[in-house]
């Protein structure tokens, strides 16, 4: 299977030729060929990465994306952490590329200490799916650099283990260093301190969120907007953020 | 054949919202005694010959490693279990 080359109707981005963004798969992901959709429909060509591959082939930015790796078995992420391919991404986001963690992927990101805090379960202990506003409270980051601070988006939210959760040391040290990257806006659906959706690490090139982009990038699948039902893309955003930051680093 | 047992608990400060859902369906059963529960988890480490110290400390690492997350867990006991008869009730 490849989900290299692009999507028909995909617009070329002029100055980002080329770029490449891996999307990897774990036992039990279920958002990457979503993940590597909303890439080729940003403009780049995305790179299929095995978790069990210690390689990254070359690629300029990485996603971890959504599901149910290793069926969330002891907690969520926390084997997928310790595969080959997570070795070569913590290293990378070490040296400055930017990644992506959505949902399970932005577990397996806290799990492998990249991003600060975790997950647990929802507080009201049920799975959730729905429309969600959010707050965009850093528009500096690699993957949110296209939005303006204060912008309100809509995205898909679909989630169990969805609570976020930190010290109040470390709730303290992200808000004063401008690291909560989203807020849920409206109404808190898991629970999360401080209503954070999303959070980065101290570069901006990190950053992980429970709600999910690549689900919000195509009018006609996407939630609802002003412009019609399913009509919203605000998801793509991200990965059109990542390319000016790789045409800019 | 040698056990290690570690156990792994919520740490106090984080909600425990499985434990709160058991909580709220004891006294549906009639069982009003039990004012909070906590849920936590229990990983039975086999090992082939008996439970050295070695061993027990590879089991203390691979508890703060792998079978916890020290941000949402504490590990509350590492112990050589191996003394234990597998399906031995425990009597009060």
């Amino acid at each position: 299977m490849s989900v290299t080359g692009p999507a028909s109707g995909a617009v070329a981005v002029p100055g980002i030729d080329g770029a490449r963004i891996g999307v990897i798969t774990f036992p039990g992901t279920l958002d990457d060929r979503d993940a590597a959709r909303a890439v080729r429909l940003a403009g780049a060509e995305a790179v299929s990465l095995w978790h069990a591959d210690a390689s990254l082939q070359d690629v300029d930015a990485v996603v971890l994306p959504g599901g149910f790796s290793y069926g969330d078995y002891l907690r969520a992420g926390a084997i997928s952490r310790f595969a080959p391919a997570m070795a070569a991404v913590v290293d990378a986001a070490k040296g400055g590329m930017p990644v992506l963690g959505i949902c399970n992927g932005f577990q397996v990101l806290t799990e492998a200490h990249l991003l600060p805090g975790s997950m647990v379960k929802n507080d009201h202990l049920h799975f959730v799916c729905r429309e969600q506003s959010l707050i965009v409270e850093n528009a500096r980051t690699a993957w949110t650099n296209e939005f303006r601070r204060g912008q309100r988006i809509t995205i898909p939210l679909k989630n169990q283990d969805g609570q976020f959760v930190a010290d109040e040391r470390t709730l303290d040290e992200l808000e004063g260093e401008g690291r909560v990257v989203f807020r849920y806006d409206g109404w808190n659906p898991n629970g999360s301190r401080r209503d954070i959706a999303g959070i980065t690490n101290d570069r901006g090139n990190v950053v992980g969120l429970m709600p999910h982009p690549e689900h919000a990038v195509e009018a006609g699948f996407g939630p609802a907007s002003a412009e019609g039902p399913r009509a919203g893309v605000d998801g793509l955003t991200f990965f059109t953020s990542v390319l000016s930051s790789l045409v800019h680093a | 054949m040698g056990r290690v047992v570690v156990e792994v608990m919520p740490k106090p400060e984080i909600l425990d919202p499985q434990g709160k859902a058991v909580v709220g369906a004891l006294p549906r059963l009639g069982f009003t005694q039990f004012s909070g529960v906590r849920q936590g988890k229990r990983f039975e480490l086999e090992v082939d010959g008996e439970v050295t110290p070695e061993i027990l400390a590879a089991a203390q690492e691979a508890a703060a490693t792998l079978l916890s997350n020290p941000v949402i867990e504490d590990v509350v006991s590492v112990t050589d279990a191996s003394a234990e008869v597998t399906g031995a009730t425990v009597s009060a």
